[in-house]
């Protein structure tokens, strides 16, 4: 076998072991959205139920609450990233980290300094790299997150939230999640969880509900006071779901176009393969011929 | 046939009943609460501990719920807690180990789980 085409068939060999790999990846990925929209879709009767107890007290009574209140001069806030543990899903975790770039550069110059706090590996390699100051960090369960690690993640933010702004609290509380819109469409967005927007909530709450006038056990204020922390935890959890079904879709498509580039390129080394066989064989039998043509002429003047 | 309230048990990620019933015993923190039908809309704090629901074919479903609300209004009764399972899921004899092992750890909220599902077992 010539050089030129034992360099073609060990191309050809290792596109085809990564044809492979990428493949299983997609399948993968594909069977992970599936699981991941159906825990999306299980927690969603907790959500809803949730947000119509928070409009009810919200709307209800004239309670004044610390997160449901927007202070006057709001000086710092907290944005909370969600990115995945590992790569390979397209522009899934450059997208997110550029939508809370755009965020943290809009609140800075609103003049508000910014808290980040990121979950995934990726998204803090991203910080890190710049050597920018992220306050706490999470990672290892962005595939799939229980609601436990949703809880993990609420905590230092609610507690950070809770504390006066002079002795390094937050005013506002901002989380950037990729939302899963379908199969083919994932956008990056951000949004305001506290302090909380009641008219948004409301919207979100099923139309065309009257809401009652709900008696409180034990009173109002305690009632908020222990939804509130449930309320972010919820959405944090619904957003990690989301952000995990989102990173197993891009996956899933990435994947798929790695293996579809794999393909052509098999098809485009079998043909430059087959056409340095071709050559090759071309050459020999030239080779034969004009060697016999040679041997005949010599042996043709030896008898003269 | 008697007033029926619609019940749903959810906890954070599953529903984990749903049915008619026509009595819903919750401790909330003031104190245990009994809901029937058309009882005048309320929302409460619960503590962790038993829930007891009577459903309208006469039979009887218990639940531990670990912190959480409960929310009635219009013969719907919505109670939410973080985690919840029913008593038929709670495994005894794990749960007795559980409670040991927190005693001795002195891990508090463990211990207070464990006992609640324990509590919620025996009233099965």
């Amino acid at each position: 076998m010539g050089a030129q085409l034992r360099v073609y068939k060990r191309r050809i060999r290792s596109v085809t072991a990564t044809k492979k790999i990428t493949k299983a990846m997609e399948m993968i990925a594909a069977s992970r959205v599936v699981k991941a929209q159906r825990k999306v879709a299980a927690s969603t009767p907790y959500a809803t139920e949730l947000t119509r107890a928070v409009t009810a007290v919200g709307t209800g009574s004239n309670t004044k609450h610390p997160l449901t209140t927007e202070p006057e001069t709001a000086t710092r806030a907290a944005v909370l990233l969600l990115t995945s543990d590992r790569g390979l899903a397209g522009a899934f975790n450059s997208n997110a980290i550029k939508t809370a770039e755009q965020l943290t550069a809009r609140l800075e110059a609103e003049g508000k300094e910014v808290d980040t706090y990121v979950v995934g590996r990726r998204g803090l390699a991203h910080y890190n790299f710049r050597e920018r100051k992220v306050v706490e960090s999470w990672s290892g369960f962005t595939d799939e997150p229980s609601y436990a690690d949703a809880k993990k993640v609420a905590g230092p933010l609610i507690e950070a939230i809770e504390k006066e702004t002079a002795d390094g609290g937050v005013d506002e509380l901002h989380i950037v999640y990729t939302e899963f819109v379908s199969m083919m469409t994932q956008t990056a967005v951000d949004g305001r969880l506290l302090p909380l927007r009641l008219e948004e909530v409301a919207e979100e709450a099923p139309k065309g509900e009257i809401l009652p006038l709900f008696e409180f056990e034990p009173s109002a204020e305690d009632v908020l006071d222990a939804l509130l922390p449930r309320y972010v935890e919820s959405r944090i959890y619904n957003a990690m779901l989301q952000s995990a079904a989102s990173k197993h879709a891009a996956t899933r498509r990435a994947m798929k176009s790695a293996t579809d580039n794999a393909g052509e390129l098999i098809n485009t080394l079998s043909r430059l393969a087959n056409a340095a066989r071709q050559a090759e064989i071309t050459q020999e039998i030239s080779e034969i011929v004009g060697g016999s043509a040679a041997l005949a002429d010599a042996s043709a003047g030896s008898d003269r | 046939m008697a007033a029926e309230l619609h019940v749903e048990l959810v906890a954070a990620d599953r529903s984990v009943w749903s049915g008619e019933a026509t009595l819903v015993v919750a401790r909330t923190m003031s104190g245990d609460i009994g809901v029937m039908p058309n009882h005048q809309p309320v929302l409460g704090v619960l503590e962790s501990g038993p829930v007891t629901i009577r459903t309208s074919d006469g039979g009887t479903v218990i639940a531990a719920v670990h912190g959480g609300f409960m929310s009635f209004a219009d013969n719907k009764m919505s109670l939410l807690a973080e985690t919840a399972e029913l008593a038929d899921e709670i495994d005894v004899q794990r749960e007795e180990r559980d409670l040991e092992r927190a005693k001795a750890a002195g891990d508090a909220s463990a211990e207070r789980r464990a006992s609640v599902r324990l509590r919620a077992a025996a009233a099965r």
